[in-house]
């Protein structure tokens, strides 16, 4: 019978059938953060219980740490006590564990890719709704809740539904300065947040094949605001390049690798295969994408205008008018218009290598723009040595950018990196949500590139005409 | 998961509709890295005054009900967030059950709280309006009475000056036999371990 990418991973790892259409899930690979672990921890020791696979769990120290010259001296007794707590249970359990001051540490969605730790093929778990991004090597990757963290770690499995499988072709070739950020965010914005809830996306077509292996990461980790707990892309040769490319340390290498790849081969959609939704999106024409409210969703062409109240069918008026009383914003205005003040380039969703080139490339040579703040901050301390190697960090300094040690920083305001009230930021992370990057801050998703831009105009451009 | 015994406790009733997890358990509380410890958190603005004394008119800080294990309260018990906080607090105060009626389309207990509670083997009976009505009117002449929770005959007993009063309930089965053998998702789980490991040789 035809399959899904999606139903040949998940047949593969049921453990058992529990009626009512729940199974029991193996689970190939649990990462783990200091801010949803500790209590989950404390569970198991509580029963008695042990980590069935530590060697199968991976941990560091992301999303409360300071990312500035003085981050080793955490002032937050909250945070210090979170990343205490994780430092204490991976010795006692036998996790893997990349602390704070670590070469490999950083976001955990950044480093499982870059140190081979996920693999095409494999079931991944983490307390954290980003974990979809791993979907860009053809693994079925989701976040979960602390008390399924404490499931996972005492049985290496979980009690789950099959979701339903939702297919985003992405046909066309994009335009120069066109990423993939732009992609996902035009599909969130067509879909709406709760478009995929239930489901898993598979992404496909000419647009996502074209796609680097850091470009399908970004449109998996934002699989999340469309609404589904994942998002999955068939690996291929660019998928096996990178894992086969630096200094990836658990994954296999030579011979091993010659076998493991035959079998990723197998990882595809067969043909006449059914899926539960469909949806094709033409990339050709795509315009750099920019939010202009509070949720992804409220998304719009650079080239567009802030919408009219009753104009945006995923929201109501009353959604539109709340949005945009937060964000300080008219309808009818330029969205090149918008002025900024802070820029931050870096998160699970934009923190690689790739994404720092891009915007260095826009940055290089200029200066920021009067009064602007920019953030620079590598989504891993082993994309902050390559950055380096290739002199970025010199690029953004030079412009008047700051450059960051690694850490999640202010994608999300649990760290000293914060927006402050009514701060308007331009950010290549993945949430717009009110006070997400610091309360009563406001937040404009874009790419590296167009935030780079923005940092030097100091208000929103449409990166085509730079280019 | 401990397994569920028949006990008997102190009976306290808050008589509120709509009691939501914020009330339950503020959002600064949250901020911990224990699963243990909410107890003194729970109700927390209405258990204290400002200045952190207690407040002397709520149920739990009067001396008949303080350390009750019952709690009785009016529909949609619960509501609001996901926070897995709400029923750690109200498990560590020292509840073992909560008691809430059906009102019409308005459940008992919030659908979250009520899963949440299962997991973590906090007991949540869905009586009657009529029922719950009787027992706060028990409890306002009485307060302080004692009762007999019996989940495996699945019946709650005032034991009211005037003579017992038996409460019946219904449960979901799958849910009673979790509650009663005392299986938590893991442990239910670890029933399958031989299952498991034998997925992990095939797989090595």
């Amino acid at each position: 019978m035809s399959k899904t990418l999606f139903d040949k991973i998940w047949d593969a790892h049921v453990v058992k059938e529990l009626g009512n259409g729940e199974v029991l899930l193996y689970i190939d690979r649990h990462l783990v953060h200091e801010v949803t672990s500790p209590q989950a921890f404390e569970g198991l020791r509580l029963a008695g219980r042990k980590v069935r696979c530590p060697e199968r769990t991976f941990a560091t120290m992301d999303h409360n740490v300071p990312t500035d010259e003085n981050r080793m001296n955490i002032t937050d007794p909250i945070a210090k006590a979170q990343i205490d707590a994780l430092t204490e249970n991976a010795a006692e359990t036998g996790v893997t564990l990349f602390p704070l001051g670590d070469d490999r540490q950083g976001v955990i969605h950044i480093i499982g890719p870059e140190q081979g730790i996920v693999l095409p093929g494999m079931t991944v778990v983490c307390g954290d709704s980003h974990t979809a991004t791993h979907g860009a090597f053809g693994s079925i990757a989701f976040g979960i809740g602390t008390s399924e963290v404490e499931h996972v770690l005492a049985t290496q499995t979980l009690r789950q539904k099959k979701p339903k499988n939702y297919k985003v072709e992405f046909t066309g070739k994009l335009q120069p300065g066109v990423t993939a950020k732009d992609m996902v965010l035009k599909l969130i914005g067509m879909i709406g947040t709760a478009g995929g809830t239930g489901c898993a996306f598979e992404f496909c077509g000419e647009a996502i094949r074209n796609l680097s292996m850091e470009g399908r990461l970004t449109i998996c980790n934002m699989a999340i605001e469309g609404g589904a707990r994942a998002g999955l892309v068939a690996p291929d040769q660019v998928t096996f390049d990178y894992i086969a490319s630096g200094d990836r340390k658990y994954a296999p290498k030579g011979e091993a690798l010659t076998k493991a790849i035959a079998e990723w081969k197998k990882l595809y959609t067969d043909e006449g295969a059914k899926f539960d939704y469909e949806l094709m999106i033409d990339v050709s024409k795509l315009a750099p994408q920019v939010t202009w409210g509070t949720s992804p969703g409220m998304v719009t062409d650079v080239t567009g205008t802030v919408p009219a109240l009753d104009a945006v069918p995923e929201y109501s008026p009353a959604d539109v008018r709340a949005a945009l009383d937060y964000m300080g914003l008219e309808s009818g205005m330029k969205m090149t218009d918008i002025k900024i003040d802070t820029v931050f380039i870096g998160s699970c969703t934009n923190g690689r290598i790739e994404d720092l080139r891009e915007a260095a490339a826009v940055i290089k040579g200029k200066k920021v723009a009067k009064g602007v703040r920019v953030l620079v901050v590598p989504g891993s301390e082993a994309v902050r040595y390559a950055a380096e190697k290739e002199r970025l960090d010199r690029i953004f300094v030079q412009a008047g950018a700051e450059w960051r040690y690694a850490g999640c920083s202010m994608c999300l305001a649990m760290n000293p990196d914060k927006l402050k009230d009514k701060e308007r930021c331009a950010s290549t992370s993945n949430r717009n949500f009110e006070g997400r990057q610091g309360k009563g801050g406001r937040t404009h998703l874009v790419s590296p590139a167009m935030a780079a831009a923005a940092a030097i105009h100091g208000h929103f451009v449409d990166i085509r005409e730079l280019l | 998961m401990e397994k569920f015994k028949t006990f008997t406790g102190t009976v306290a009733g808050v008589d509120r509709a709509n009691i939501d997890t914020d009330a339950i358990i503020p959002k600064e509380y949250l901020k911990s890295i224990k699963r243990t410890g909410f107890g003194a958190a729970l109700f927390s603005d209405w258990r204290y005054n400002d200045d952190g004394s207690d407040n002397p008119s709520f149920v739990l800080n009067q001396p008949v009900t303080a350390g009750a294990q019952v709690l009785v309260a009016r529909n949609n018990f619960g509501c609001g967030s996901s926070r897995e906080h709400a029923v750690w607090a109200v498990q560590q105060y020292g509840f073992k059950v909560v008691i809430a009626p059906r009102e019409g389309t308005i459940p008992a207990f919030a659908d979250i709280f009520r899963g949440n509670c299962a997991k973590n083997g906090l007991l949540t009976i869905e009586m009657t309006s009529a029922q719950v009505d009787a027992i706060f009117q028990t409890l306002e002449k009485e307060p302080g009475v004692k009762g007999t929770v019996n989940l495996e005959a699945q019946q709650v007993v005032l034991h009211a000056a005037a003579g017992d009063q038996a409460y019946a309930f219904d449960i979901d089965p799958v849910l009673k036999n979790k509650l009663v053998n005392g299986l938590d998702d893991i442990a239910l789980t670890l029933q399958y371990a031989d299952d498991i490991a034998a997925y992990e040789a095939r797989h090595k």
